[in-house]
């Protein structure tokens, strides 16, 4: 199973201020480690909000907005793409990962859907219909 | 935490580490099997412990430590070799003197154990099935039962396979080291053997009621992934990584939702996963960058590269794939890749080129029940307009299959050849 683990903001991430060399080292060993593993499929790190942008919908209407924002907390500073076996082992390795800030920051882990995930709920029938579904998506977009 | 989320976390944990563990052990005892009870015993304190005094922050380092005290113990009651008593305990202190934190002393030689431990797993003593099962479980983290689960063979089958894997091992008296020089590639090629395998099995299963076993195929690419860091400097490892993950990337597009599969060339390319194609081609790069001549992993998984370029089937280089198929040909002779290459030589020039390829080997031994050799017969003679000697073709190629799936998808085309002939 795949998940997301996003490596939340900080008040320094959106100052656009770098890390320190001691923790790009400490950052770069820890990835090292998940690429040995073989979990790691992708990973980035993200510009400031100061640099995003929003499109904001409402009904038909679409309204761009610039960054930066100011939820810092909410806002995503950088994301792996991982490979596990379950939940709890994308866990464990987010907890050996070196703290992203310095002082308080927050790693958030997210599972990413696949078919299995909807279970014996959907039925052949049902998957036959969301795939027909998609291969129209498809043929419009 | 709860009781049952330590022990999951636990579980956990002890998934993610046993293959370093017991690849140290191992150098240290000299014997898988006796290396895996002492890392299994190291896991059952860790279960009574750990609930108590919460996972320690180094829970690989823990683990080792307190599997090398077991050995010192099972050493001492034994009263025997007693050299090798004084080796580890002297192992064990020197540590611990000089390095509190285990970190360094396990990252010095995890990284030649872990691969010492993969070519002992899949050493060529052993049977292939034995090799599957012991690297499934060793590396792979795998407990018997859900290796018996994924081959579908008893619980016990698989015991007594590792069993007799161990104990050929010690009878045989495999040196734990990593082979060098003219060894090395035969040995290398075991390995592959064995990952490729895993993940074919998962890929296309042989047997049963589903088309494929993703699980499999996600140990098997994780495997070759750990390999690729280990053997960095091995083309034929990159390339078959790069032939993997190509493969998996077109899982999601390669069975209907009824589980029938969907042939490579009518599948919905924009299911297709990018990521892994990206992955891949970005592993074939890596082989290339490698000196040497290019091996049948890195051809095929430039085959696959092919395909996965091209973003409609008709834009398929159809040329490249028949030359690189000549190439393979000519590196591993075997009809197999005889019949893909006439697959690919019709689709450049046409069916009626490609069948006395077929033909040619149609009476290869190898082939004498390989369903896909009637199966390609009988799609070649349908594009010529021969429906009349294509239906017997896929009847013959559904009484081949083991699986259900592909069975089903074989009669419909019979039955279809079978009506177009009377139209």
């Amino acid at each position: 199973m795949r998940f997301v683990v996003m490596v939340k903001a900080t008040k320094d991430s959106e100052a656009g201020k770098m890390p320190s060399t001691k923790l790009l080292e400490q950052m770069g060993k820890f990835n090292e480690e998940l690429v040995k593993a073989g979990i790691m499929l992708a990973g980035e790190g993200l510009h400031p909000s100061s640099k995003a942008v929003r499109v904001r919908f409402n009904g038909d209407t679409r309204t761009v907005i610039d960054g930066p924002f100011a939820e810092t907390k909410e806002l995503v500073a950088g994301f792996w793409i991982w490979q596990v076996k379950s939940r709890e082992e994308a866990i464990e390795w987010v907890k050996r990962c070196p703290n992203p800030a310095e002082g308080e920051s927050e790693i958030e882990i997210r599972q990413v859907f696949e078919a299995d995930d909807f279970g014996p709920a959907l039925t052949p029938e049902l998957r036959e219909a969301e795939a027909r579904l998609r291969s129209k998506i498809d043929a419009k977009s | 935490m709860t009781a049952t989320e330590t022990q999951r976390a636990i579980e956990t944990v002890w998934k993610m580490e046993s293959a370093k563990v017991i690849a140290g052990l191992t150098r240290i005892v000299r014997d898988v099997g006796m290396a895996e009870d002492l890392a299994h015993d190291a896991l059952v304190s860790a279960l009574e412990q750990w609930p108590a005094t919460g996972i320690p922050r180094n829970p690989a380092a823990w683990l080792m430590a307190a599997a090398k005290h077991r050995a010192i113990d099972h050493f001492r009651r034994h009263k025997m070799l007693e050299r090798k008593h004084q080796e580890l305990g002297h192992e064990l202190e020197t540590q611990q003197e000089s390095i509190p934190d285990f970190d360094a002393a396990l990252d010095d030689n995890v990284g030649d154990d872990m691969l010492s431990l993969i070519f002992i797993a899949c050493h060529p003593v052993l049977s292939t099935e034995a090799r599957v099962a012991l690297t499934l479980r060793l590396l792979g983290g795998l407990t018997t039962e859900e290796i018996a689960r994924a081959f579908l063979v008893a619980e016990p089958t698989i015991a007594q396979r590792i069993v007799r894997a161990k104990r050929t091992l010690a009878e045989a008296n495999v040196p734990f080291e990593v082979p060098r020089g003219a060894e090395l590639s035969g040995r290398l090629s075991s390995v592959l053997e064995v990952v490729y395998l895993i993940f074919n099995e998962g890929y296309s299963a042989t047997a049963g009621d589903d088309w494929m076993r993703p699980g499999l195929c996600e140990d098997a690419l994780r495997l070759g992934r750990i390999l690729a860091e280990l053997a960095p400097a091995e083309p034929e490892v990159h390339g078959l990584v790069a032939l993997m993950e190509i493969q998996a990337s077109r899982a999601a597009a390669r069975t209907r939702p009824n589980g029938e599969p969907i042939l490579l060339l009518d599948q919905d390319r924009g299911r297709w996963d990018q990521l892994l194609i990206h992955r891949g081609l970005a592993s074939l790069a890596r082989a290339e960058r490698v000196d040497g001549a290019r091996g049948p992993y890195v051809l095929q998984a430039s085959i696959a590269a092919c395909h996965a370029r091209a973003r409609v089937a008709s834009d398929t280089d159809w040329t490249a794939i028949v030359s690189l198929y000549g190439e393979l040909a000519r590196l591993i002779p075997s009809p197999v890749v005889e019949l893909n290459r006439a697959v690919a030589v019709s689709m450049a020039s046409g069916p009626a080129t490609a069948l006395p390829l077929v033909d040619a080997i149609a009476s290869a031994p190898a082939l004498k029940n390989y369903h896909l050799l009637p199966s390609v017969r009988g799609d070649l003679l349908v594009k010529l307009g021969r429906f009349d000697e294509a239906r017997p073709e896929f009847e013959r190629a559904a009484s081949l299959t083991r699986n259900t799936r592909e069975r089903d998808l074989l009669l419909d085309r019979a039955r279809d050849a079978a009506r177009r002939a009377h139209a």
